[in-house]
């Protein structure tokens, strides 16, 4: 329901507020509600506002997910057929 | 673009897509809900629709903020742009929703209200800064993703004391409105695929009565495609090994207990009303926020005379019917003939991830076909 | 129709159609405006010519990568060249507002001059009216052109045939957020420039394709999406598109994904789409790629017989989606 983009700090400026790069656009964003944002860190903005950083950690442990999957479509099919009666 | 483009990769979403074919018992019926419009958006663009499982029926919820605001709220809001001295400042969202009398800001704008598009609540108070003899008033609408930026931007105004400034406050809270889903009889759904941002501030928490008091499993999730299929492969394992819990696929930006910060000022800020209208849905006990008290001068609908009517919603339109899951979108009688999203009888047509806009504009060749 | 006109009517999209062909077209219906394309074909004593005409009224008047006078000399060329036509001559109509500084209306001369000998074209005729204080933004501007039909082609709509490749000449979207931008109240940061340039050299490039090449259109209100859909009526086929061909650039597709804004459907002022032949569309990419307009020409998509005629995106997931019409004027969303 809420477009929320991605986006780093470049630099901490005055008044809680912080400048953030989009893959080439920049604009001026409130930190106010990530003060341990710092420079460098990625944020999720949302109308002019950050609501969360960014976990790296996550983020790769999310993507590992799909690398699995890849991998396991890889596979032969017959051992991942729904197994009946366990539903 | 990073944390976007690795979520869009063709061969992870065909993937996952395979294993969903795994987890449904073939002939089976699982109907799961998507709470939030940017899902329902976002499985449009991309054709999500086309890799699930037959077996697997998506229904899309309530959450989308524009669709939500009743007609007389938007009356209230024209109303305001009309005043002379007012210049209204509004996300573009909501310049071409209808209201009661089946016109929008849009038209009020070409008639000669001073409507104005920002991208932040922030540059609504730069505008009023800028131009002292206008009287702005920013037109708050969205749920807890959007009302921290609403309730931090009040905050500055009263620390610098901008008095031009005033908020009309449309915010809405999306438990209750899930919570008015369950109990509705008619409804019946098997999970919930929770929505990413709003849970960002508000933290994965308030889900746990779905599954405490409905059994029904929650899977928080990120909007791109193969977070949106990982949620539902989350939600199919739920329902297979007879689970009923709240997941996070998105736990890059979403944690347990959300953010703090932005919570605080939504606490200080803002009070609960008693009941909130939405559009559809009906009014809703403890679902909207209004302006709190020490904030009264920053408040428009206490600064300015609004109508404050209360409007039906048109007798064809079946938007309850579509939020609440209980009708696809081409089931209703209207839909792509008196109501399109040029001309929109309905909120689910007027916004871009309204659930008719999404489904008439991606969708709807696919059942003629 | 009645009720007043909106912003929306003038977006370039479905309302600007109903408006066309719902009141204009309804009243002075004639077999040369009924194809309503950008140009009207005109015969005179055995040569074939096009005509066109078009109202600038931009804001702000200068932008980044150019300005009101460029797009008007530009706009024009464009609505000559996309119909196979070398520019012979453009008229131009001013509306000035009282006020408005006579350095900054020098400015915009000058850069229709360069614009026009750029496209070798001449402003053979003119006209200036001007109006109180507050009746215009400063200045309005209405170019006027005709040109000379390339005997080698035969472009019509009518000719395009399921099979037929879609071609673009370049990155899309750049002018509609240049524009957007340069009215500040986004307050977005982007080193974005307008895209307006004369296509005269593109078209005629393609035009040694003779009878392969089909049809050719500048994207400009409404944006691609809008042109295409026009493209899908006009033929009586479906256009296919695959998503990930499509050029944008990456900090135009990220301002994109801020604003909520489609790509698809923000306005060019220096971009080609043409159909050709499936045998030619090898050698069209070459003909574009030889020009520095053309750098970064892709092959988007291709023609499908069917039914209803749609603009289809085919996404990396095996899916697609509609691309129907500009609604009305891109807004930026929040959700």
């Amino acid at each position: 329901m809420c477009l929320g983009v991605p986006g780093q700090i470049l630099e901490r400026l005055d008044d809680g507020l912080a400048k953030v790069d989009f893959t080439g656009v920049r604009r001026t964003v409130s930190v106010a509600f990530t003060p341990e944002a710092e420079p460098g860190d990625w944020v999720l903005v949302h109308v002019g506002f950050a609501l969360a950083t960014i976990d790296e950690d996550e983020a790769r442990a999310t993507l590992d997910l799909l690398g699995e999957a890849i991998a396991a479509e890889l596979e032969p099919a017959g051992n991942k057929l729904f197994q009946e009666g366990r539903g | 673009m990073k944390y976007v483009d690795e979520y869009r990769d063709g061969r992870a979403a065909k993937a996952i897509a395979a294993e969903l074919r795994t987890l449904v018992r073939p002939g089976s019926h699982v109907k799961l809900m998507e709470v939030c419009g940017g899902h329902t958006h976002a499985i449009y663009r991309h054709g999500l629709d086309a890799l699930l499982p037959g077996e697997v029926e998506l229904v899309h919820g309530p959450g989308c903020p524009v669709c939500v605001i009743p007609l007389g709220r938007v009356d209230d809001a024209i109303c305001l742009a009309e005043r002379p001295e007012v210049t209204l400042a509004s996300f573009g969202d909501m310049l071409r929703v209808p209201g009661g009398r089946r016109r929008s800001l849009l038209e009020a704008k070409a008639r000669g209200a001073d409507v104005r598009v920002v991208y932040s609540p922030l540059d609504a108070l730069g505008l009023a800064v800028a131009e002292p003899e206008r009287e702005v008033v920013f037109f708050g609408v969205g749920f807890e993703t959007t009302a921290p930026a609403t309730a931090l931007t009040l905050l500055r105004a009263r620390r610098e004391q901008v008095r031009n400034f005033s908020v009309f406050c449309n915010h809405v809270l999306i438990g209750p409105a899930l919570r008015a889903i369950l109990d509705s009889p008619e409804t019946q759904i098997d999970g919930f695929v929770g929505p990413g941002h709003v849970s960002t501030v508000i933290g994965t928490r308030p889900y746990d009565f779905v599954c405490s008091e409905y059994h029904r499993p929650v899977v928080v999730a990120g909007f791109e495609p193969t977070d949106i299929l990982q949620a539902v492969a989350m939600l199919l394992r739920q329902l297979r090994d007879g689970r009923a819990e709240v997941e996070n696929e998105y736990g890059r930006v979403v944690r347990a207990e959300g953010n703090p910060a932005a919570l605080a000022a939504l606490a200080e800020v803002f009070a609960v009303r008693p009941d909130f209208e939405w559009r559809g849905l009906g009014a809703i006990p403890r679902s909207g926020l209004r302006i709190a008290d020490a904030f009264a001068d920053w408040d428009a609908e206490r600064r300015f005379e609004v109508p404050g009517a209360r409007i039906e919603d048109p007798k064809a339109c079946r938007c309850g019917d579509v939020l609440r899951g209980l009708a696809k979108p081409y089931e209703c009688g209207v839909f792509g003939t008196a109501c399109t999203p040029e001309q929109p009888l309905g909120t689910c047509m007027v916004s871009s991830e309204g659930a008719c806009a999404a489904y008439y504009a991606y969708g709807r060749h696919r059942r003629v076909a | 129709m009645t009720g007043v006109i909106t912003l929306a009517d003038g977006a370039g999209g479905k309302a600007s159609r109903k408006l066309v062909e719902g009141l204009f077209l309804a009243e002075l219906r004639n077999p040369l405006l009924e194809p309503l394309g950008d140009a009207a074909l005109v015969s005179a004593n055995g040569t074939r010519l096009a005509f066109t005409t078009d109202s600038y009224v931009v804001r702000p008047l200068r932008f980044p990568g150019g300005d009101i006078g460029e797009l008007a000399v530009n706009g024009t060329v464009n609505d000559l060249a996309v119909f196979g036509a070398i520019p012979l001559a453009l008229t131009a109509g001013f509306v000035l507002e009282e006020g408005f500084p006579l350095e900054e209306l020098r400015a915009i001369a000058r850069s229709m001059a360069r614009a026009a000998q750029d496209a070798s074209v001449s402003v053979a005729a003119g006209d200036t009216k001007v109006v109180e204080r507050g009746a215009a933004d400063g200045l309005y501007v209405t170019t006027s052109g005709i040109g000379l039909l390339d005997p080698r082609v035969e472009l019509d709509v009518t000719r395009v045939r399921p099979g037929d490749r879609v071609l673009v000449s370049g990155g899309i979207a750049e002018h509609g957020i240049a524009v957007m931008l340069a009215r500040g109240n986004l307050e977005l940061e982007l080193d974005v420039e307008s895209d307006t340039a004369a296509l005269h050299g593109l078209t005629a490039a393609l035009c040694a394709l003779g009878r392969e090449l089909r049809w050719m259109r500048d994207p400009t209100r409404g944006g691609l999406a809008t042109t295409l859909n026009e493209l899908a009526g006009g033929a009586g086929a479906t256009v296919v598109l695959r998503e990930e061909a499509i050029p944008v650039r990456e900090d135009v597709r990220a301002a994109c994904e801020i604003l909520g804004i489609d790509p698809l459907y923000v306005a060019n002022e220096g971009k080609l789409v043409a159909v050709v032949a499936p045998d030619a569309a090898d050698r069209a990419l070459a003909l574009l790629g030889a020009l520095p307009l053309g750098a970064d020409a892709a092959l988007i998509g291709e023609i499908r017989a069917d039914d209803i005629p749609l603009v289809l995106v085919d996404t990396p997931f095996g899916g697609s989606r509609i691309v129907d019409m500009l609604v009305g004027d891109p807004l930026p969303r929040i959700c």
